[in-house]
């Protein structure tokens, strides 16, 4: 079984929300006093293929597409027992869209080769877009499953429960395909002390977009067909007024008796 | 080169009725197509749906493209987008709106990846550009942190638009729109994927989407125990019981009734939160809530940057006290 996982460097996204700036000048975000990390559901989806990988056996090669990607962010995934790490790291691919993203990581999955599975985070925690998945299947023509709780595979099947508003459908889908990857998956697993040993060791290869045979038109910046026009921190304009109490048993009774005055109740 | 025109909804169905984001999207999208000065079209498939046409109508629709197979009786991914394709290779509008729902999230993106075009996720804000009349979609990014407005080069702008962020017209019987079939022409041997089964995982009383009242726990609350205390406030209110995103994953309650940007999008009278720290992502999923009223031991909480009436302290001494006293003016 070869599985194949993308994963994104993205800011902290349980940093506390004041360490959160805006540059209106460029529309870059900046997080102060918080290190990036790996896309949590990125790291949802690492977990999923450690758990095929524990009943199936085989290779997990991992994918991150960005630039000045830090090692200790990148090699996670392999300390964590993945098997393999590509970068896609230039300056070229960044400021991309959903568009130049998902084409760049699918020819470096055809350059790979031999993939019988591709998981994807069900979206990164700064686009919170959901759409590379899809994306990477449609342009390698193979089938799709997104919001997966669980996964289960025998030998060119894969049986997904897939995450519904009220419940979950169970889908059986051919392999080769891509599944994106939700938090019901189940919390992903710590790395290891050997781990982290052996992730230390392992050199990440690293593709320019000559590598995956993609024109530099077609990635970063230069590749895409959403632009933004306007990034900005929506204002909270919440003034609580807070019910006082000498215990926190008054301050309840207290609470119910403002809402009674404010005829909330 | 085909011409784009119109603003398209995609309808969405369950259980034989329109969901109610459906009735949202023509809302919008005949705000949008009136800007334009074009028409609005409807776009429902299925099985066994000619009935439901009018009902589009009523909600603004000028025309309705209706395909209507036994083979699309369940969303499956392949044929839908096969379906979509074709269908908008006819109508070819400048302007597609699905909906947020587990089948949008799905159809969306592999629908425009497939058009050779781009859809913006989860938009809360649509305008059309006045200078270049271009689609102006605005969206929550980074969990919510902030809010960006994106435009498209390529037609048709397509966009998924967030539960409960736009006003559906009010239906109106007297309106007359056309209605037009299309065949599917999907083979069976296209759907390369298998529905095996379908879980329900219905939860007892109201459902939190249509409660008018939520009371909320988050990991603070520690046990489903401590969510029984907060199913008593809520029985006392009429309301539901919801939670933020730990108390799912940790099993203390049904994953279903998860609040924020990756679970349900509520917009209640009053909403409880208690021991929820207020994460952008949680706050997302609530934040049309007409009052939030929060308890927290942390005076520094996040939510009560959103709340409008608070308490600090520790929810076990201050829930009893609250629940008793609102027990108390209820019967009064
Ligand atoms: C892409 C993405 C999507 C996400 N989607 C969602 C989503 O849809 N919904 C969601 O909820 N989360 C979501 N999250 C997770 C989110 O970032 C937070 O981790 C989560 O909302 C935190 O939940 P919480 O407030 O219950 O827990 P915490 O942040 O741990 O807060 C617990 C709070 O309880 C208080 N507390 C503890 N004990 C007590 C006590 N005895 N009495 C009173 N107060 C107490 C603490 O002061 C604290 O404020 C998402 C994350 C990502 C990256
Ligand atoms: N730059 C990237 N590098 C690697 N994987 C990515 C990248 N961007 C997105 N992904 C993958 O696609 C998922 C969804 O991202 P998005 O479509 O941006 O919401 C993420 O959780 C990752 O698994």
């Amino acid at each position: 079984m070869n599985i194949i996982v993308c994963i994104k460097q993205v800011i902290d996204p349980e940093a506390p929300p004041s360490s959160f700036r805006i540059d209106a000048a460029t529309n870059k975000v900046m997080m102060q006093g918080a290190p990036p990390v790996i896309d949590p559901y990125g790291e949802y989806a690492v977990e999923a293929s450690l758990k095929i990988k524990a009943t199936q056996g085989g290779k997990i090669t991992t994918i991150s597409l960005g630039d000045n990607l830090l090692r200790e962010v990148v090699k996670k995934p392999l300390a964590m027992g993945a098997d393999e790490l590509v970068l896609l790291e230039d300056e070229v691919y960044i400021g991309g869209d959903s568009w130049s993203t998902a084409y760049a990581l699918a020819m470096a999955i055809k350059k790979v080769g031999e993939y019988d599975l591709i998981l994807c985070g069900r979206e990164a925690s700064d686009t919170n877009a959901g759409q590379t998945g899809p994306g990477i299947s449609e342009i390698l023509g193979v089938p799709c499953v997104t919001l997966a709780r669980k996964i289960d595979v025998t030998d060119s099947t894969a049986r997904v429960e897939r995450v519904t508003a009220d419940g979950y459908e169970v889908i059986d889908v051919p392999l080769p395909s891509v599944i994106t990857v939700s938090n019901e998956i189940g919390e992903p697993r710590y790395p290891t002390i050997k781990g982290i040993m052996t992730a230390k060791k392992i050199e990440p290869v690293i593709w320019k977009p000559s590598d995956i045979g993609v024109e530099p038109f077609h990635v970063g910046d230069a590749g895409q067909r959403t632009r933004i026009a306007r990034l900005y921190q929506p204002i909270l304009e919440g003034e609580c007024e807070f019910a006082e109490g000498e215990s926190p048993e008054e301050a309840g009774a207290n609470l119910a008796l403002k809402l009674r005055e404010a005829k909330v109740l | 080169m085909a011409e784009y025109k119109g603003v398209a909804v995609y309808c969405e169905l369950t259980a034989g009725k329109l969901v109610p984001i459906s009735a949202e999207g023509l809302g919008i999208g005949k705000k949008l197509a009136d800007d334009l000065g074009q028409e609005l079209s409807a776009v429902l498939v299925g099985s066994d749906i000619s009935n439901l046409a009018q009902e589009t109508v009523t909600y603004g629709a000028d025309k309705v493209y209706l395909v209507d197979d036994p083979l699309l009786k369940d969303y499956q991914t392949d044929s839908y987008v096969a379906v979509m394709q074709k269908v908008l290779n006819q109508i070819t509008p400048r302007i597609l709106i699905l909906g947020q729902t587990d089948v949008g999230r799905d159809l969306a993106p592999r629908l425009a990846f497939r058009l050779e075009t781009t859809v913006t996720m989860d938009c809360v804000e649509l305008a059309i550009d006045s200078q270049s009349k271009r689609l102006l979609q605005t969206k929550p990014v980074y969990g919510g942190n902030a809010q960006a407005v994106f435009t498209s080069d390529t037609d048709p702008q397509m966009v998924t638009i967030r539960t409960k962020a736009m006003t559906p017209l009010e239906p109106d019987a007297s309106r007359q729109g056309e209605i037009i079939n299309i065949e599917a022409g999907v083979e069976a041997s296209a759907i390369r994927t298998r529905i095996v089964d379908r879980v329900m995982e219905e939860v007892a009383g109201i459902k939190i989407e249509d409660a008018e009242v939520v009371v909320a726990g988050g990991r603070g609350i520690g046990s489903p125990e401590g969510f029984g205390q907060l199913e008593e406030l809520a029985k006392l209110l009429k309301g539901a019981v919801g939670a933020s995103r730990p108390p799912c994953d940790n099993g203390w309650v049904p994953d279903t009734v998860q609040i924020g940007l990756t679970g349900k999008i509520i917009a209640p009278e009053i909403y409880i939160a208690v021991a929820i720290s207020g994460s952008s992502q949680h706050l997302s999923g609530c934040s049309g809530s007409k009052n939030i009223i929060a308890i927290n031991k942390d005076a520094e909480a996040n939510i009560f940057r959103q709340a409008r009436f608070g308490a600090v302290g520790d929810w076990k001494k201050v829930l009893p006290a609250f629940t008793e006293k609102i027990k108390e003016l209820l019967a009064a």
